[in-house]
């Protein structure tokens, strides 16, 4: 007898080839632990296009198309549109992205996606890098970060500019479903799913998932990096249906942002002054959140 | 009803489970059962994943109300030593030990 609080069964082998702690495998893990085994998953260039292994192996239990980088809304609307011309409406069809394959180079193509209606789902595992060519600055790095293209130095060059709002953009396109999620709260993570696929249209779901090869901390702290993320309100939890927003895991004990950035290297030069720039920047994201749920629940 | 082929991916057929990714370990969990108390967090977590089940009876039970419930167990064959289990462990159960240089 066993009590689990997600589902048993595993649709991912071990024997990949992430790094060890990877926070993008664990994403994986749980995204089909909760769609189940009707499910095609498109997957661009990314750390999870090679996390399979060389060919001929496989990692999934379910069929995985590779696809150019910009491409994956592209991709996943054929292969929808192709299942339902052959009478196959009822399996999910994913694109499981980077970000930089989502808040970059193929922002297009999921626009596109999206704003057409397709019932799909894309899942962009954001490891706030482009990590597979090397750690270079994406749209998604967050403020203050070290990468290899914001390398630092005498001036400073870290990346200044605030992270880009990918669900904030796909929900300014309308769409049935939108959501945040990190591997540290698995049940929240998979919850969403569930309930995204009980939706019909475009379903966005963003996953923040720590990189200790990129981010520079301990393999065995990832879990903890993703839970402080939200701890300290630096990547809140919420989804929005149809537009109405819920934000879905209220810090109960609201932590200094230092406490999550102390714990990675990719941050390790930051001032205290720079740090307080960070949490004024956190905080006032937050209060705009607060605002916009009780906006969108006014009836 | 849909029908999917059983073999999920008809080019790529060989499971990444012929991969023994046991190899990259340098720091090896290992599960105190006498602190254990089946909270099944481990398994939750484990990026591989290689934490699998196993009979109540396997292990000892640090105390006779948890003996009913099922064990967990470290595959070393794919376990890279991330040390994720250790640290999420409530009990503090898992111990990361060095690996010594020749092993497995
Ligand atoms: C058109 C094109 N440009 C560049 C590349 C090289 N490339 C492969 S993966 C990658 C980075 C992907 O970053 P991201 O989408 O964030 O995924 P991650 O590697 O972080 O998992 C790049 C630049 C490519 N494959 N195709
Ligand atoms: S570089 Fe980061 S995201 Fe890519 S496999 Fe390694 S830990 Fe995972
Ligand atoms: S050390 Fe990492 S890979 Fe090994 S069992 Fe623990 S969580 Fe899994
Ligand atoms: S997390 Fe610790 S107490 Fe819970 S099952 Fe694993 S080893 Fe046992
Ligand atoms: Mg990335």
């Amino acid at each position: 007898m066993r009590k689990l609080t997600i589902p048993e069964e595993e649709y991912m082998l071990p024997g990949h080839t992430a790094c060890l702690g990877c926070g993008a495998a664990i994403a994986m893990r749980y995204v089909l632990k909760a769609l189940g085994k009707n499910t095609i998953i498109s997957i661009p260039a990314c750390c999870w296009a090679v996390i399979p292994g060389v060919y001929p192996r496989r990692t999934l239990k379910i069929p995985l198309l590779y696809t150019a980088f910009e491409v994956t809304g592209a991709a996943i609307s054929g292969i929808r549109e192709a299942l339902n011309a052959m009478g196959k409406e009822d399996v999910n069809v994913v694109g499981f992205a980077g970000d930089g394959g989502t808040a970059d180079i193929g922002i297009q193509a999921l626009s596109g996606a999206v704003e057409r209606g397709h019932n799909v789902f894309y899942i962009m595992y954001d490891n706030e890098a482009y990590m597979n060519t090397g750690i270079q600055r994406s749209g998604s790095t967050p403020m203050g970060a070290w990468t290899t293209t914001t390398p630092g130095g005498k001036k400073r060059m870290y990346k200044w500019e605030p992270k880009k709002d990918v669900a904030e953009i796909m929900v300014a396109h309308h769409i049935p479903y939108v959501a945040t999620a990190t591997i540290g709260y698995p049940e929240d993570l998979i919850a969403k799913i569930k309930r995204a696929k009980e939706i019909n249209g475009p379903k966005f779901i963003q996953i923040l998932s720590p990189c200790p090869t990129g981010w520079r901390h301990s393999p065995d702290k990832t879990v903890e990096i993703s839970r402080l993320a939200v701890q300290t309100n630096i990547f809140p939890l919420y989804e929005v249906v149809n537009g109405t927003y819920r934000i879905t895991v209220k810090p109960k004990n609201l932590k200094p942002i230092k406490e999550y950035l102390r714990l990675q290297g990719r941050f390790r030069h930051l001032t205290d002054e720079e740090i307080e720039m960070i949490q004024k920047h956190v905080d006032e994201r937050w209060k705009e959140l607060l605002k916009k749920e009780r906006c969108s629940n006014e009836k | 009803m849909i029908i999917l082929p059983e073999e999920p991916t008809p080019i790529a057929k060989v499971p990444s489970t012929e991969n023994k990714t046991g190899g990259w370990r340098t720091f090896r969990p290992i599960i105190h059962y006498e602190k254990c108390i089946r909270c099944y967090i481990c398994w939750k977590f484990c990026p591989e994943p290689a934490i699998e089940f196993d009979s109540p009876d396997a292990f000892p039970a640090p105390k006779p109300a948890l003996a009913k419930f099922d064990t967990v167990k470290i595959n070393y064959d794919y376990c890279k030593g991330c040390g994720i289990c250790a640290n999420e462990c409530p009990v503090k159960a898992i111990e990361m030990v060095l690996e010594e240089m020749g092993g497995d």
